[in-house]
C-alpha cells in the first residue's frame, strides 16, 4: 500500500487537515468555558466599568447558592427537563412505531413530522403565543366556544405558562425522538417479527420481547440528545413569557442571560452559567454511565 | 403478511395533522385582513391578501432580515463544510492517535449549553470589534455546527470504497491529490446533506443572533420576528408574514430532501 510508505507525510496531512478545525473549537468553545470560570470569580458589572474587576473569590457562588429566584430558577429547569423530555421521548417511540409500517404516503408523513423540527424555534414561539392569546387565541375558542367570558389568559397564570412552553416544546422536537428511534427500528430484520408471529407471539409480545429490547440504544440515545437540548431552551421563554409569570418559566439559561446581558452582573452571570455547564455535563456523565461507551466509541462505520 | 393498515394510516392522518395545524394557521393568518386576526369566532377563510407582506416589507424590514440571515446562514454553511470536510477526511481515513478522543470532545462541544459560552464570545467579539457584524456572528456559528458536520461527513468518508483512493494513489496522486481529484467529487451527497443541517442550524438560531446583533440594520430573520412590536396591538398580521417567509425555504428543504435530512440527523446523533 502507498499509504503505508509514508507515514511521516500522512500524518501531517492528517494534522494539517484536522488543525483548522481545532483550533475553531478551542478558541470558541474549550476556552470560553475556562474564561467563564476565571469571570465568574470577580466581580464585573457592565454598566460601572469605574469599579473594574476585582477577583472576588467564591462570592458570585455563594450569592448563587443564597439567592431564592435562582434556586427556584433551578428547579423550573429541572421540571422543565425532565417533563419535556419524556414527553418527547414517549410520544417519539408512539410516532415511530406508526411510522415504521410501510404504507403509501410514507414519505410525506416522515416529511410532514420533520416539519416543526425544521421550524425557527421564534416562529413556533409566536405560533403558539398567537394560538394561547387570552382574547382572540384559537384554543381558548376551541375550548371555550363563543363564551368569551370563560378565556383564560393561559401564559399569564403561573402554571399554565410553564405547561404551554412544555407543549411548545414537545410539539416542535418530539420529531427528532421519533427520527432516532425510527432508526433503530429499521435495523430490526422483518423477518424475526414474523418469525416470533408464526411462533404464536402476539403484538405486545412481540413488542415487549422483540421490538423493544432492539431499540432500547436507539431510545437512550434520544433521551441523552433531548436532555441536553431541553437544558438550553431560551427562545420560547423569551417569546412566550420573559420568564414571568412570577418567574414561573425562567429558567436557567434565561436567568443567566437576565443577570449578564440586562442587569450587567458579568461576572454573577458567569456563575450561573458555570453551574449550568456543570449540571449538563454532569447528567451527560450520568447517561454516558448508563448508556456505556457506545457514544463515545467514535467508530462512525 | 397483509395486517388491517388502516388504523396505522389512522395514526398518520393524525400525527400530520397534530404536526402542521398549528403552522397552517399562522400561515392562513398571514393572509387575512387586520379585523379578521382578532375576530371571534376565528376566521378560517383568509381574504385580506398580501396586506400584512406589504406591511412588513415597508414597516418591518422584512427584506433586511432576510439578507442579513442568507449573509450569515451562507458564510456559515462554506466556512463550516470548508473546515468540517478536511477534519472529517483526516479522522475518516487517516491513523490517527487519539481519534475517539477526537469525536469525543466535538460531540461535547455540540452539548454545551450556549449560556456558558455567551459571556466570553461577547467579549471576544467586542475587543475585535466585531459586535454587529456577519463575521462576529458567523464566528460562533461555525463553532457550534462544526461538530455536526464532522460528524455527518466522518460517517459518510468511512462508507466510501478505499480501493478508489489506492488506486490514485498507485497511479501517482499524493494523498491530497487523491483526496481533491478523487474523494471530493464523490462526497457531494454527504456535503450536501451537511450543508442542509447546518443551515438549517444558522437560519434558525436565536440566542446568539439576539447578543450580537443588536443594531436594527443587521439583524437576522428570527430576531426580528422575535422583537417585531407594535406601539399599541401586537402585529399579529406581521409576524405572521414575516413567519411564513422564515419557515417557507424551511418546509421545501425538508419535503424535497427528507431522506436526505433523516439520514444525516441519525448519523450525527446515533452512529457511535
Amino acid at each position: 500500500m502507498a499509504a503505508l510508505a509514508r507515514p511521516r507525510g500522512e500524518r501531517l496531512l492528517a494534522w494539517g487537515l484536522l488543525l483548522p478545525c481545532l483550533a475553531v473549537v478551542c478558541a470558541f468553545a474549550f476556552w470560553p468555558i475556562v474564561y467563564s470560570m476565571v469571570l465568574s470569580l470577580h466581580r464585573i458589572i457592565l454598566s460601572l466599568p469605574g469599579l473594574g474587576a476585582p477577583f472576588v473569590g467564591l462570592e458570585n457562588y455563594a450569592r448563587l447558592l443564597g439567592e431564592p429566584a435562582a434556586r427556584h430558577s433551578a428547579g423550573i429547569t429541572l421540571i422543565f427537563v425532565a417533563v419535556s423530555t419524556l414527553l418527547e421521548v414517549g410520544l417519539g417511540t408512539l410516532m415511530a412505531l406508526a411510522l415504521d409500517k410501510s404504507f403509501r404516503g410514507r414519505g410525506l408523513v416522515r416529511a410532514a413530522v420533520l416539519v416543526p423540527w425544521a421550524i425557527p424555534t421564534v416562529v413556533a414561539s409566536q405560533m403558539w403565543r398567537f394560538i394561547l392569546n387570552d382574547r382572540y387565541g384559537l384554543l381558548n375558542w376551541l375550548v371555550f366556544g363563543n363564551d368569551v367570558s370563560a378565556y383564560q389568559a393561559w401564559l399569564a397564570s403561573p402554571g399554565w405558562a410553564l405547561a404551554a412552553i412544555i407543549l411548545a416544546d414537545v410539539w416542535k422536537t418530539s420529531a427528532f425522538a421519533t427520527l432516532i428511534v425510527l432508526a433503530g427500528l429499521q435495523t430490526i430484520p422483518r423477518e424475526l417479527h414474523e418469525a416470533a408471529a408464526l411462533d404464536g407471539a402476539g403484538p405486545w409480545q412481540r413488542f415487549r420481547h422483540l421490538t423493544l429490547p432492539l431499540v432500547l440504544p436507539a431510545l437512550a440515545v434520544a433521551l441523552v440528545f433531548r436532555t441536553m437540548d431541553a437544558f438550553r431552551v431560551f427562545d420560547l421563554v423569551f417569546v412566550m413569557t420573559q420568564g414571568g409569570p412570577a418567574n414561573a418559566t425562567n429558567v436557567l439559561q434565561y436567568y443567566g442571560y437576565k443577570a449578564m446581558f440586562a442587569e450587567g452582573f458579568l461576572g454573577y452571570g458567569s456563575a450561573v452559567s458555570v453551574m449550568v455547564f456543570i449540571i449538563v455535563l454532569a447528567v451527560s456523565l450520568v447517561y454516558l454511565r448508563l448508556v456505556g461507551r457506545r457514544l463515545l466509541k467514535g467508530e462512525a462505520a | 403478511m397483509k395486517r388491517r393498515a388502516w388504523p396505522w394510516a389512522l395514526a398518520a392522518g393524525v400525527i400530520c395533522a397534530l404536526s402542521l395545524a398549528p403552522f397552517a394557521w399562522l400561515v392562513l393568518t398571514s393572509f387575512k385582513s387586520a379585523a379578521q386576526v382578532t375576530a371571534i369566532p376565528p376566521v378560517l377563510w383568509p381574504s385580506g391578501g398580501l396586506e400584512f407582506y406589504r406591511s412588513a416589507l415597508s414597516r418591518f424590514g422584512l427584506l433586511h432580515f432576510v439578507l442579513n440571515s442568507l449573509v450569515v446562514a451562507g458564510g456559515t454553511t462554506i466556512i463550516s463544510l470548508a473546515l468540517g470536510t478536511g477534519a472529517a477526511y483526516a479522522l475518516a481515513r487517516l491513523r490517527l492517535p487519539g481519534r475517539p478522543w477526537l469525536m469525543g470532545a466535538l460531540l461535547l462541544v455540540s452539548m454545551f449549553p450556549q449560556i456558558s459560552l455567551a459571556g466570553p464570545i461577547w467579549r471576544m467579539l467586542q475587543a475585535a470589534g466585531l459586535l454587529n457584524s456577519h463575521l462576529g456572528l458567523i464566528i460562533p456559528y461555525v463553532t457550534l455546527t462544526l461538530p455536526l458536520a464532522v460528524w455527518i461527513l466522518t460517517s459518510y468518508f468511512s462508507e466510501l470504497p478505499r480501493e478508489l483512493e489506492e488506486a490514485a494513489l498507485l497511479d501517482g496522486c499524493g494523498r491530497l491529490g487523491a483526496l481533491v481529484r478523487v474523494v471530493l467529487p464523490l462526497a457531494g451527497p454527504g456535503m450536501f446533506t451537511a450543508a442542509i443541517l447546518v443551515f438549517i442550524y444558522a437560519w434558525n438560531e436565536f440566542f446568539f443572533a439576539l447578543l450580537i446583533m443588536t443594531r436594527r440594520s443587521v439583524q437576522t430573520l428570527p430576531v426580528g420576528i422575535a422583537l417585531f412590536q407594535g406601539q399599541f396591538t401586537m402585529p399579529w398580521g406581521e409576524i405572521a408574514a414575516a413567519s411564513t417567509v422564515a419557515t417557507v425555504p424551511l418546509v421545501l428543504l425538508v419535503f424535497l430532501f427528507q431522506r436526505r435530512i433523516v439520514s444525516g440527523l441519525s448519523a450525527g446523533a446515533i452512529k457511535g
